[in-house]
């Protein structure tokens, strides 16, 4: 494992915003999904019950995007990062 | 286009509405038997089978209110193309009602819509226009009010959050039917929150017949959540037709309960819903168990067929 880190760009949805002071992105360390949004629920720990369960793991609902593709269908919180990749929450369809 | 013209000023200065528009409402009022398992006999709790409207769901209503109310008023003249920003439902009912009345129809929907939705859109005959995931129905809505700005003349915008025919539609419709189908013995009404039109519409009219008839409204719990079709109000583009003056008080759903009531409507009621409904289902449910004596009615908003490519059916992860 290299020690030297890529950052990932994660993108947050609007409706969590309110947690990361705002931000839209927020580039994280992690050389998989699951370390990546580890790290980012370190860095706002407000966030943490919206994404992980109690036994710390995603919420079913979740929907995590790398490079457009559904993790569910890719290796899940185990999915490798590699370099530029960018990871994205997106939240489900609200009312109308 | 000449033809839709003229079938356009037909339907709106006669009566009665072409066969399948009139099939919109009168949906039945089922009892729930087997999810409602274990309460007193002097509890019951009826679902409001808004799935079974012609376009599958509860917004067939608002969005046939709203064309009829622009072709009385002449917001929707001849050769307007209706557009409005929609999470699906909106969508496919303004769609399936364009496509039979002649009115070409443009929708904005988040990206991440179902592919169900996307292809009934489409197969239809709507104009569709995907827009950023990461926003929501608010960037839909925020896109609509920009590219019907720019073209003010060109299109027919109900804007379904802000008109008052969407809730008038539920007030006149469910509202009315349940109060027959209960024979005014209605005790609680429960409903979830998308544009507030169903919940807004009914419980108006619930209120006005016996303003001791308790009306709850249904809110996912947190911001992030997977209830397709309900809004985190705290958190959301506030529609305009929203009274939250009118809710005796606001429940509040997680996710992971409207999933497994949505399984258990399919497998022991033989309802094949979606995640709203199970929503809605749960509070009532949670609300029946309160009481004593009741009836306590909800709102199945839409069918599940639109939902199966979604894991949920299936709970392992
Ligand atoms: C699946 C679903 N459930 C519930 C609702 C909420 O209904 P209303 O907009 O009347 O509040 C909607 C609205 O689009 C919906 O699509």
């Amino acid at each position: 494992m290299s020690t030297t880190q890529t950052l990932t760009r994660i993108h947050i949805p609007t409706p969590l915003r309110a947690y990361t002071n705002h931000e839209a992105t927020v580039a994280v360390a992690g050389a998989t999904v699951g370390e990546a949004l580890a790290n980012l629920v370190a860095r706002y720990p407000e966030l943490k019950r919206h994404l992980f369960d109690d036994e710390g793991r995603l919420r079913s609902f979740v929907n995590v995007y790398v490079r457009d593709e559904d993790i569910r269908y890719l290796e899940g919180d185990r999915t490798p990062l590699g370099a530029g990749d960018e990871l994205s929450i997106v939240p489900s369809i609200a009312g109308g | 286009m000449e033809l839709a013209h003229a079938d356009l000023q037909t339907i709106s200065l006669t009566e009665p509405l072409p066969g399948l528009l009139r099939r919109i409402g009168g949906t039945p009022l089922v009892r729930l038997t087997r999810l409602a398992g274990g309460l007193p006999e002097t509890v019951a709790v009826y679902a409001k089978a808004e799935h079974l409207n012609p376009g599958g769901s509860v917004k067939d209503r608002a969005a046939l209110a709203m064309i009829r109310a622009g072709l009385r008023s002449g917001a929707l003249a001849g050769g307007k193309t209706l557009i409005d920003a929609t999470s699906g439902n909106t969508g496919i009912a303004y769609a399936m009602i364009g496509a039979a009345l002649g009115i070409p129809v443009t929708l904005a929907m988040p990206a991440n819509a179902s592919e169900e939705r996307r292809k009934m859109l489409e197969t239809y005959g709507a104009e569709l226009i995907l827009t950023d995931p990461m926003e929501g129905t608010d960037g839909a809505q925020r896109f609509v009010r920009a590219r019907v700005a720019r073209d003010p003349d060109r299109y027919f915008y109900p804007d379904q959050y802000n008109n008052n025919a969407n809730w008038r539609a539920h007030f006149d419709g469910a509202g009315v039917e349940i109060l027959d189908q209960t024979g005014g013995g209605v005790t609680h009404f429960v409903a979830g929150l998308g544009t507030t039109g169903t919940f807004t519409g009914v419980a108006r009219r619930l209120k006005a017949f016996d303003p001791a008839i308790r009306c709850l409204s249904v809110q996912p719990d947190t911001p992030l959540h997977g209830i397709e079709g309900l809004k985190h109000m705290e958190t959301a583009l506030v529609p305009g037709i929203y009274d939250p003056a009118l809710a005796d008080a606001a429940l509040t759903v997680e996710t992971e309960e409207a999933y497994e009531t949505t399984r258990r409507l399919a497998r022991e009621e033989g309802l094949l819903v979606g995640v709203s409904s199970g929503a809605n289902v749960a509070a009532a449910l949670r609300v029946a168990r309160s009481l004593e004596a009741g009836v306590v009615v909800t709102i199945l908003c839409d069918a599940g067929t639109r939902y199966l490519s979604d894991s949920f059916w299936n709970p392992t992860r």
